[in-house]
């Protein structure tokens, strides 16, 4: 175990996925992924008298059915980790404290699927946790209204805006043998290429994810054909194109390998999500449902799932200041 | 005649916002605030008082016409009590307005839940 | 790394930006505008024929009556809808003024009605009212002045 090159993890003692949950919202269900989801909730309210205590009702709800897949109780896990896209990641915390378990609360914006699961990871391999929790969530409504405006108002989003998906994926790690192992993970770092636009996400973050697969492919010494699939989290239709051109400017061809979480979660055709889906749980829930089950039926057999984050706040925006955005990468193998 | 000149005026105004809204990174707070301000500089020299004349709910339904009204019922005010009279007048006109906006949205906001 | 694109990304990446449908919004934009202006119209001639108001003070009626129908677009969750249809033809409107109050308004109940709806209600629409006054007071000084000195 250990580093691999600049910025990479090899999990060598083995790290294998116990379960995975995912919980969604009613749009999201009438996506491509449709039926894929372990529970899909029919209002947006989640029944919750709130957006926030939606936002928990669908991590909740993810982290539950991970555990009952396993066959575990909250007390079996070791270390819990989660984040969300919410000011002092309110959803994370609170579920936290419901959860009673040792904590760690991480931020990165939608890339926190992969930064939770390769820290999970990270603990199970150097034996400093034997059952690890990752999990993470957004909410359309929470994130548009913190980040952008009120739900009911009237706005104009342009073509290149994403829609924040309303969802939560958790998965358990250990080092118990499994049908998918955790490979490695490539830890990113903040890219920031001087984008200022806040209903442009994609074109800011695909540098941040060109960047991580480039090197997580220079760290391991392996090129796209090694892989059945490399996904990136939230990219979607304007993002998509240019990390695909930006990483083969570096030498390394995805074609034909190459997809986005944000496409292929929603049905761009009929659903009106403009270019694709965003948020914490879009990587989260296409990944831990949609591609978990593909990695099992023998579809894919190793997969690179970049997640994309962008670390902006209205409040920088406002300050004319540009978007910082990161990747973290992690690698899925079947077995 | 009057309803076909409320409609072209009204409507031209608003795309002359959303020329802006295409062209510009303006957001919409930013527009509105544009126009509120062309509304008032516009009845500064007299003019938005002849659109209205021409056009009726075309000139008076916009935003621009909040400007509009605001300088109107300064500069009645100013008429009779002087520069302080704008201070005085200012809101005179745009009470209506105003004023039903807060309680509608209140009573709207007590009444129903957002949608998302 | 280096390439093409990233050196130049600002520029490089206009080409994969989606297509713009300006006439298409604007279009759109002129014909709902277009359509809340001459509501407004027909409003005003009904204040004016059978509640005995005059062409002068028919405005104030008739901009609070467009306020109560747009209020309740934004309450029923109408609003956001046209206004993605309409872009400018809904938001330079007076009703565009209002659904940014009443959904600002709407949005924060959760955090009660003192710091939740009634502190939040001009989140969107202060600064129209700022500007509005700052530049009345402006224009209203400088055309009182031109007024007395000449």
């Amino acid at each position: 175990m250990g580093l691999l090159g600049k910025q990479t993890w090899e999990f060598t003692n083995g790290v294998y996925v116990q379960s995975s949950g995912t919980a969604v919202g009613p749009r999201e269900n009438l996506g491509l992924l449709k039926g894929t989801y372990d529970y899909a909730y029919e209002d947006l309210h989640c029944n919750e008298d709130n957006w926030e205590l939606a936002e928990r009702a669908l991590l909740r709800n993810a982290i539950s059915t991970t555990l009952k897949k396993a066959d575990k109780n909250v007390e079996d896990i070791d270390v819990f980790l989660a984040g969300d896209l919410l000011n002092q990641n309110v959803t994370a915390n609170f579920i936290a404290r419901e959860l009673q378990l040792p904590f760690l609360c991480m931020f990165g914006a939608c890339s926190t699927s992969m930064e939770t699961a390769a820290l999970g990871a990270q603990l199970i391999d150097s034996g400093y946790a034997k059952l690890a929790l990752a999990g993470t969530s957004s909410h359309n409504a929470t994130a548009e209204r913190q980040y952008r405006y009120p739900t009911e108002y009237g706005g104009q989003k342009p073509d290149s805006a994403t829609f924040t998906v309303t969802g939560a994926g958790s998965i358990l790690l250990s080092s118990k043998k499994s049908r998918i192992k955790v490979k490695c993970a490539t830890i990113g770092t903040v890219q920031d290429l001087g984008l200022k636009n806040p209903f442009d996400m994609g074109s800011a973050m695909a540098p941040a994810a060109a960047y991580t697969i480039v090197q997580h492919f220079k760290d391991t010494n392996t090129t796209p054909d090694d892989y059945d699939l490399i996904v990136t989290g939230d990219l979607s239709a304007v993002g998509a194109p240019i990390c695909e051109q930006l990483v083969k400017e570096e030498g390394y061809d995805m074609s034909g390998k190459y997809n986005d979480c944000g496409l292929l979660i929603y049905d761009r055709d009929n659903q009106e999500v403009f270019a694709g889906g965003s948020g914490c749980a879009c990587s989260a829930v296409v990944t831990y449902s949609h591609l978990f089950q593909e990695l099992k039926k023998g579809t894919y057999k190793k997969i690179l799932v970049a997640a994309t984050g962008a670390l902006l706040s209205p409040t920088m925006i406002q300050q004319k200041e540009s978007i910082p955005t990161i990747s973290h990468a992690v690698v899925f193998e079947s077995c | 005649m009057e309803f076909v000149y409320a409609f072209i005026v009204g409507g031209l105004i608003c795309v002359v916002g959303q020329l802006l809204f295409e062209f510009t990174k303006l957001t919409p707070g930013h527009v509105m605030c544009i126009f509120v301000v062309i509304g008032s500089i516009l009845d500064g020299f007299g003019i938005y008082d002849k659109l209205i004349e021409f056009a009726g709910a075309g000139a008076t339904v916009p935003i621009t016409s909040f400007g509009h009204s605001l300088l109107h019922g300064a500069m009645a005010e100013a008429n009779q009590h002087g520069f302080v009279g704008i201070g005085m007048g200012i809101f005179s006109l745009t009470s209506s307005g105003i004023s039903a906006a807060i309680l509608f949205s209140f009573i709207v906001a007590l009444l129903f839940k957002p949608k998302g | 790394m280096s390439g093409k694109l990233k050196s130049n990304y600002q520029e490089g990446i206009k080409q994969y930006q989606p297509k713009k449908h300006v006439l298409r919004n604007c279009i759109r934009a002129f014909l709902v505008g277009g359509f809340i202006c001459f509501l407004g119209e027909a409003i005003s001639e009904i204040y004016i024929n059978y509640f005995g108001f005059t062409d002068k003070n028919a405005g104030d009626p008739t901009v609070a009556t467009l306020v109560l129908i747009s209020s309740l677009l934004t309450g029923l969750g109408l609003y956001d809808k046209i206004g993605q249809f309409a872009g400018a033809g809904s938001a330079v409107p007076v009703t565009g003024f209002a659904n940014s109050m009443t959904s600002a308004a709407m949005e924060h109940r959760s955090e009660g009605l003192v710091l939740g709806v009634a502190t939040n209600m001009f989140k969107l629409a202060g600064c129209v009212i700022v500007y509005g006054v700052v530049s009345a007071y402006i224009v209203g000084m400088i055309r009182y002045a031109f007024k007395v000195l000449f």
